[in-house]
């Protein structure tokens, strides 16, 4: 255990990514080749045979959503790529595209041809621009050898904006507008974008999808956790040794990703916390690091998988003045659309900076305790809903410090 | 090129409203007005929704500012690994605080989240292009590419 397996990695390194040939020598576009001698519906069974979920944050069967997407009756479809990659500490999508862009858009072709979709959006964050020639260059040379066939994909730069990585969001802006969420349901396969059956899906999910065509589901749903196989891309952050990035299987406890893979903490110092799945992750204090990164085990220990930033904090940090800075985030990109979040998140930031500045009471920890509790459940997204999670898990496993800085 | 053309060019471009506005900063580094009235009109959308989205995400300011956008990474992760030291040396170095343009309109400084770029913190961009493992030590030099 404890070792790499490169999967949507497979090719880093090993290719020149503006040369097309290079990927059609390991084996490229052969998967979409097989992908249209299948018939619909064996090939959407074959996916969601593999148990491939979701990369992006929310775990879901990848199969199952096409499948609903492919039931959808429309002339149009659409598949969209989800290139936001907006989660403070993550870069993972960012690698995928800047060494391997035809996995994905191999990927995207083959969910394409699955529901019958023939026009493909990117959402490449605005922080990306140099992606944009590497997409661009290789769309270009894959419209060239005609492997797309009838499936046009168009590049589309987002303006820094967090939300927006929220598909529905995604969606709204994608369609020219301010990107907010919308109201859920309809659901983006059967309403999505210009309100037809839409996919979203993340860049690392689309880079499992033609592996899975060549060596087979049950190859892939063999690799790593069951219930969420195949490997994850974490990238590690903080007081760590390798400050870089691994591609494990979702077997892996979070111990082996920081001691083993990471080299463990830096300057000979001790482990404080780490922090998972990005800025809205929960902070996992030391019990909780022989947890197995995959979907499920994080939620049965209160964190997430996200998007795989893995934040490592050693003893010497101060934890309060870390999750005020991440209230600031969340005050700074909540969209505004829903109360519970704008009003919320602006509290929760203001009574941050009060505790963090020492002039905090044990009566405003436990009004923070409440009112995180309160937008888990009562905000309309996923930013307002996971926001206060820093703030909870900080109170729940280091008390100590909140008190600390008390009057 | 005017405003007028930058725009025309994204005029059959569905939803393609965000896309002409990073076209028209990428040569003014601001939104004018007189754009944004004129996007709507192209869009045929109200003056309003155009404003939406102008003041919506953050790469685009409605505001003038220096020709040179300097970022600065506050995201956690380049937080704890001494961003604030690289804002106040570039404060230093530029006269200008946070959120202001030098008098000679060379250069913008603003805060941005996460860029990406995490293998290397703390992380600044200018004009999208990322500078690495950034310290008070290397700012001079690094500006110079600029000036
Ligand atoms: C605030 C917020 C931000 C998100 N950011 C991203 C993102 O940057 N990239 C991403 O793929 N999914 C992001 N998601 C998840 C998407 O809404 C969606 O679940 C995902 O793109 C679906 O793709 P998947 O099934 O392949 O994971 C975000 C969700 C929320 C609530
Ligand atoms: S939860 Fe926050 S980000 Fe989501 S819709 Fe409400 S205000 Fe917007
Ligand atoms: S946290 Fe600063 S670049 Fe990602």
């Amino acid at each position: 255990m404890a070792e790499e397996m490169r999967i949507v990695l497979r090719n880093y390194g090993k290719i020149n990514p503006l040369k097309i040939d290079e990927y059609i020598n390991q084996g490229g576009y052969k998967s979409l080749e097989k992908a249209r001698s299948m018939e619909q519906k064996a090939l959407i069974e074959e996916i969601k045979k593999s148990n491939l979920r979701g990369r992006g944050g929310a775990g879901f069967n990848c199969g199952q959503k096409w499948s609903f997407a492919y039931q959808a009756m429309s002339e149009q479809k659409y598949v969209i790529c989800n290139a936001d990659e907006g989660e403070p500490g993550t870069y993972k999508d960012r690698l995928i595209m800047e060494n391997d862009p035809h996995t994905l858009l191999e990927g995207m072709a083959i969910c394409g041809y699955a529901i019958g979709a023939n026009k493909g959006y990117i959402y490449l964050r605005g922080e990306y621009p140099h992606l944009m020639d590497v997409l661009n260059t290789a769309i270009q040379q894959a419209g060239e050898k005609e492997l797309l066939k009838d499936f046009a994909i168009e590049v589309r730069s987002g303006a820094g904006a967090y939300v927006c990585g929220e598909e529905t969001a995604l969606i709204e802006s994608l369609e020219g507008k301010r990107g907010e969420p919308r109201f859920k349901p309809p659901y983006p396969p059967l309403e999505g974008l210009w309100n037809q059956p839409t996919i979203v899906n993340n860049v690392e999910t689309f880079a499992n999808v033609a592996v899975i065509l060549e060596k087979g589901a049950e190859w892939y749903a063999s690799i790593g956790a069951p219930a969420y196989p195949g490997t994850k891309v974490f990238t590690l952050t903080g007081d760590v040794n390798n400050k870089t990035f691994f591609e494990v299987p979702t077997n892996t406890t979070i111990r082996e990703l920081i001691f083993k893979l990471g080299g463990g903490i830096a300057g000979g110092k001790k482990f404080k916390a780490v922090q998972i799945g990005g800025t809205s992750g929960a902070f996992i204090p030391e019990e909780l690091l022989d947890t197995p990164v995959a979907f499920d085990a994080m939620s049965a220990v209160g964190a997430t998988l996200g998007s795989g930033a893995v934040f490592v904090l050693d003893e010497s940090r101060d934890l309060v003045d870390v999750v005020t800075r991440i209230a600031g985030f969340f005050e700074h990109e909540s969209c505004g659309k829903c109360a519970p979040c704008r009003e919320g998140t602006a509290r929760v930031c203001e009574m941050m900076n009060k505790v963090n500045a020492g002039q905090g009471s044990a009566g405003d920890v436990s009004l923070l305790e409440r009112l995180g509790r309160v937008m888990s459940y009562s905000c309309l997204c996923g930013l307002g809903q996971a926001a206060p999670a820093p703030v909870l898990t900080t109170i729940k496993h280091f008390k100590a410090d909140y008190n600390a800085k008390l009057m | 090129m005017e405003y007028q053309d930058i725009i025309a060019n994204y005029g059959d471009t569905p939803g393609g409203i965000i896309q002409a506005f990073h076209a028209v900063q990428k040569k003014f580094s601001y939104l004018p007005e007189d754009a944004i009235v004129e996007a709507a009109k192209v869009f045929k959308i109200p003056v309003a929704d155009a404003y939406g989205v102008a003041t919506f995400y953050s790469m685009f300011s409605i505001k003038a500012r220096g020709q040179n956008v300097i970022r600065i990474c506050e995201s956690a992760p380049c937080h704890i690994h001494g961003a604030a030291e690289v804002v106040a040396a570039l404060e230093r170095e530029l006269g200008v605080p946070m959120g202001e343009s030098t008098g000679d309109g060379l250069f913008a400084l603003e805060f941005t989240e996460c860029v990406g770029q995490c293998q290397a913190t703390p992380v600044i961009t200018i004009n999208g292009k990322p500078y690495f493992d950034v310290t008070p030590a290397k700012i001079p030099a690094i500006l110079a590419g600029y000036r």
